[in-house]
């Protein structure tokens, strides 16, 4: 199934005034660490790193280990002076790749 | 006098003491089920929408919008040539009507369409039907709500009736109400329907596991509807 992901950020924002943005990925974040019903060990396949990018300058990134749970979700606040681009990546073992972007409207 | 302070006795009597797991949990799991923007299941809740629009035979093609199931949820599981639950009634509209092979229990794509059309229903009591067959399943899932079971040798009822509210190891026993189902269970690290829960419970006492949509566990389903009728849904729910 295709990957898939929900981002949350505000209708409209305000400039320089500072808004939350929420990310969530659809992943397993297998451990590594668990067993299957059948005894047989569940390889590591983790989400490792996450990074949001505004018009290819980072603002956010944060490196995801075994702890976090399934579809890892972040949430950050962040003030912007002009409307952009944000980019999301993240990127994974077995090499997930998963991209989004998202226009900011700055009123 | 006498009258007036009788009938307010009466009154207090039959106040509703039942509390959904909801209200119960901790404040951040409850800020967790009540923001939608942080709410675990918001991934399924998009996949059930993409699904619900795909392929030529679409659900979308017989009932519109999602939203125009508002209060179907309250009124599972029903009786239609069978018990059916609404996983059970997704499958059987995917097998006869899309002429689709049935999804294996709780495969992703059947938990987001039910917690898709559960979603249309939050704010509505739950309003299970009545009829001699499911009259005749609630009184069958009574029976096993309140009857021992497995090595552990504990019914339903020694939990969640007469210690609820009360901690299992460090985990607070809920009243076992069904107003939010399907739930995302932050333990299972994803959504899960009514049976699952049930099976979880039942293997947790050891006991043997009825089969997915056996008549056991659709009873039990009966029952405890009804035991949760005009509690209000907020369905996709959050449980630790």
């Amino acid at each position: 199934m295709a990957t898939r992901a929900v981002i949350s950020i505000p209708a409209a924002i305000k400039a320089n005034e500072a808004f939350e943005v929420r990310a969530t990925v659809a992943h397993a974040m297998e451990t590594g660490y668990r067993s299957s019903d059948e005894g047989a060990r569940l390889p590591r396949d983790l989400v490792r790193r996450f990074e949001c990018r505004l018009d290819g300058e980072l603002v956010f990134a944060a490196d995801l280990f075994a702890a976090i749970s399934a579809n890892p979700y972040v949430s950050f606040w962040m003030r912007v002076g002009k409307a952009g681009e944000l980019r999301f990546s993240w990127r994974g073992d077995n090499g997930f790749e998963h991209f989004e972007t998202r226009t900011l409207n700055v009123t | 006098m006498r009258a007036l302070l009788l009938l307010l006795v009466a009154l207090t009597a039959h106040a509703d003491d039942r509390r959904s797991g909801r209200d119960t949990m901790s404040p951040a799991l409850r800020t967790l089920q009540a923001d939608d923007a942080q709410h675990p299941a918001q991934l399924a809740l998009a996949l059930g929408r993409d699904l619900w629009a795909q392929g030529s035979k679409s659900c979308a093609s017989c009932h519109g919008e999602p939203e125009k199931l508002r209060g179907a949820a309250t009124r599972y599981p029903a009786f239609d040539k069978g018990l059916i639950d609404l996983p059970g009634r997704i499958q059987r509209c995917r097998v006869r009507h899309q002429q689709q092979p049935a999804w294996a229990p709780e495969a992703e794509p059947l938990l987001a369409l039910t917690a898709l059309v559960a979603q249309q229903s939050r704010g509505l009591p739950v309003a299970p039907p009545k009829g001699p067959e499911l009259d005749a399943a609630a009184s069958k899932g009574q029976q096993l709500y309140n009857a021992r079971a497995g090595a552990l040798n504990l019914s339903c009822a020694q939990c969640h009736d007469e210690r609820a509210g009360l901690r299992l190891g460090g985990s607070l026993i809920p009243q076992a109400h069904v107003d939010d189902y399907p739930v995302y269970r932050l333990e299972w690290q994803s959504l899960g329907s009514l049976q699952r829960r049930l099976r979880g419970c039942l293997s947790g006492v050891r006991a043997q596991v009825p089969a997915w949509d056996s008549a056991e566990l659709l009873a039990l389903e009966v029952y405890l509807a009804r035991r949760s009728a005009g509690m209000t849904m907020q369905p996709p729910g959050v449980r630790p």
